[in-house]
C-alpha cells in the first residue's frame, strides 16, 4: 500500500520535473531540473527493488553529469543575442497534439500486454533469470545475484564495458584534454612585451 | 573563487565519508548492493567535490594528471589480467575457478580482483572527464 503512494507521488513530481524542464529557458535551472529528475528516477528504482540501479542512476544521472553539464555550460555561455531568428510555424497546433495522443494511446495499449510488476510468469522471470537465483550462490559464493552475474556469468560483457569507458576518456583526453598551447604562448609574448 | 566558510566546513566533514562509502560500496559489492561501477563513480564524487569547493589546482594536486591516465588503464589491464591469469591456470578466459584452492575461493578472488579494477577505471575516467571540462573553462 505505502509502495503505491511513494510510487504516485514520485511520478507526480517526475512528470511535473519534465513539464518544468519543456518550459523554461534558463539552462542553468534546466540542468538542475535534469539532476532532481535522475534522484526521483533513483527513488523509483528503490521502491522497485532495484539498489543497484539506483545507485548508478544517483551517482551518474545526478551527481557526475549535472556537475559535466555544468562545466559545458560553463564554457558555451552565451554571450551575445543569438543571430537567428525561429523558423516560422508551418502548422497549426492541432498536428503536433493529434501526434502525441496517438502516440501515447498506442503506448498505453501496449502496456496492457505487459505482465504485473514481479509477476512470477513474466517472461523475463521464466528464461535464464530462474537459473542464475538458483545457482548464482552455489556456483560462486556471492550473496548479491547481480554481481554474480556482472562479474562471473557476464564477465566478459563487463570487460567490454569497462573498455567503452577507458576509450570515452581517452577520446576525451584527445579532443578537450591536455594545455592549450597556443593562448598561453599569446599570454606569454603579451607578458614579454609589458616588460619590454 | 570566493572562499565560503560554511561550505568548506561541510565538504571538509562530507568527504571522508563519501570516500569511505565508496571504499564500502566497492568490497562490500558481493554482498549488499552496489560494485565497482557504483564505487568508482562515488569516490570521483567525492574528489569533484573537493575540487567545486576548494578550487581546480588543489584538486590536481592530489591526483596529477599523469597518474590518472595510468590508473584507468590499469584497471583495464587488472580486468584482462585476470582473465588471462585464469588462463594459464588451466581455465577459460576470465574463469575464476581455477584461481583459488576451491571454486568458491576463486570466484570470489575473481569477482574482487576484477571489481577492483572496474571501481580503478571508473573513478579515474569520470575524474579525467570532468578535469578535461573544468579545466578547458579556466584560462
Amino acid at each position: 500500500m505505502i509502495d503505491v503512494v511513494v510510487d504516485i507521488i514520485l511520478l507526480t513530481f517526475l512528470a511535473t520535473t519534465s513539464i518544468a524542464i519543456m518550459r523554461i529557458n534558463n539552462l542553468f535551472a534546466i540542468v538542475m531540473l535534469f539532476g532532481i529528475f535522475s534522484l526521483l528516477s533513483a527513488g523509483l528504482f528503490v521502491v522497485m527493488d532495484a539498489p543497484d540501479v539506483a545507485f548508478t542512476e544517483a551517482a551518474v544521472g545526478a551527481g557526475i553529469s549535472t556537475v559535466l553539464m555544468l562545466a559545458t555550460l560553463a564554457l558555451v555561455k552565451r554571450k551575445k543575442e543569438p543571430y537567428y531568428d525561429e523558423a516560422p510555424q508551418t502548422h497549426t497546433a492541432w498536428l503536433p497534439l493529434i501526434v502525441v495522443i496517438v502516440t501515447g494511446s498506442a503506448l498505453v495499449y501496449g502496456t496492457w500486454d505487459i505482465p504485473s510488476f514481479g509477476s512470477p510468469d513474466a517472461p523475463s522471470q521464466t528464461h535464464v533469470a530462474r537459473f542464475y537465483l538458483e545457482n548464482s550462490m552455489l556456483d560462486t559464493g556471492v550473496p548479491n545475484t547481480v554481481t554474480a552475474v556482472l562479474a562471473s556469468y557476464r564477465g566478459f560483457d563487463t570487460l567490454g564495458e569497462v573498455t567503452v569507458i577507458f576509450t570515452a576518456a581517452v577520446a576525451v583526453l584527445l579532443l578537450i584534454g591536455g594545455k592549450r598551447p597556443k593562448p598561453a604562448l599569446k599570454a606569454k609574448d603579451e607578458e614579454g612585451q609589458d616588460e619590454a | 573563487m570566493k572562499p565560503n566558510l560554511i561550505l568548506h566546513v561541510i565538504a571538509k566533514f562530507i568527504i571522508p565519508l563519501i570516500l569511505l562509502f565508496a571504499l564500502y560500496v566497492q568490497f562490500h559489492g558481493d554482498f549488499g548492493p552496489g560494485g565497482g561501477f557504483q564505487a568508482g563513480v562515488i569516490f570521483s564524487a567525492a574528489i569533484i567535490l573537493y575540487s567545486l569547493v576548494f578550487g581546480l589546482e588543489n584538486a590536481e594536486k592530489i591526483i596529477p594528471h599523469h597518474w590518472l591516465r595510468i590508473l584507468a588503464s590499469l584497471g583495464v589491464v587488472i580486468y584482462a589480467g585476470v582473465g588471462i591469469e585464469s588462463l594459464f591456470l588451466g581455465g577459460n578466459y576470465l574463469d575464476y575457478t581455477f584461481l583459488g584452492s576451491n571454486q568458491i575461493a576463486g570466484q570470489h578472488l575473481g569477482i574482487l580482483l576484477v571489481e577492483l579494477g572496474v571501481g580503478i577505471t571508473v573513478a579515474s575516467a569520470m575524474l579525467i572527464l570532468f578535469f578535461a571540462f573544468a579545466g578547458r573553462g579556466r584560462e
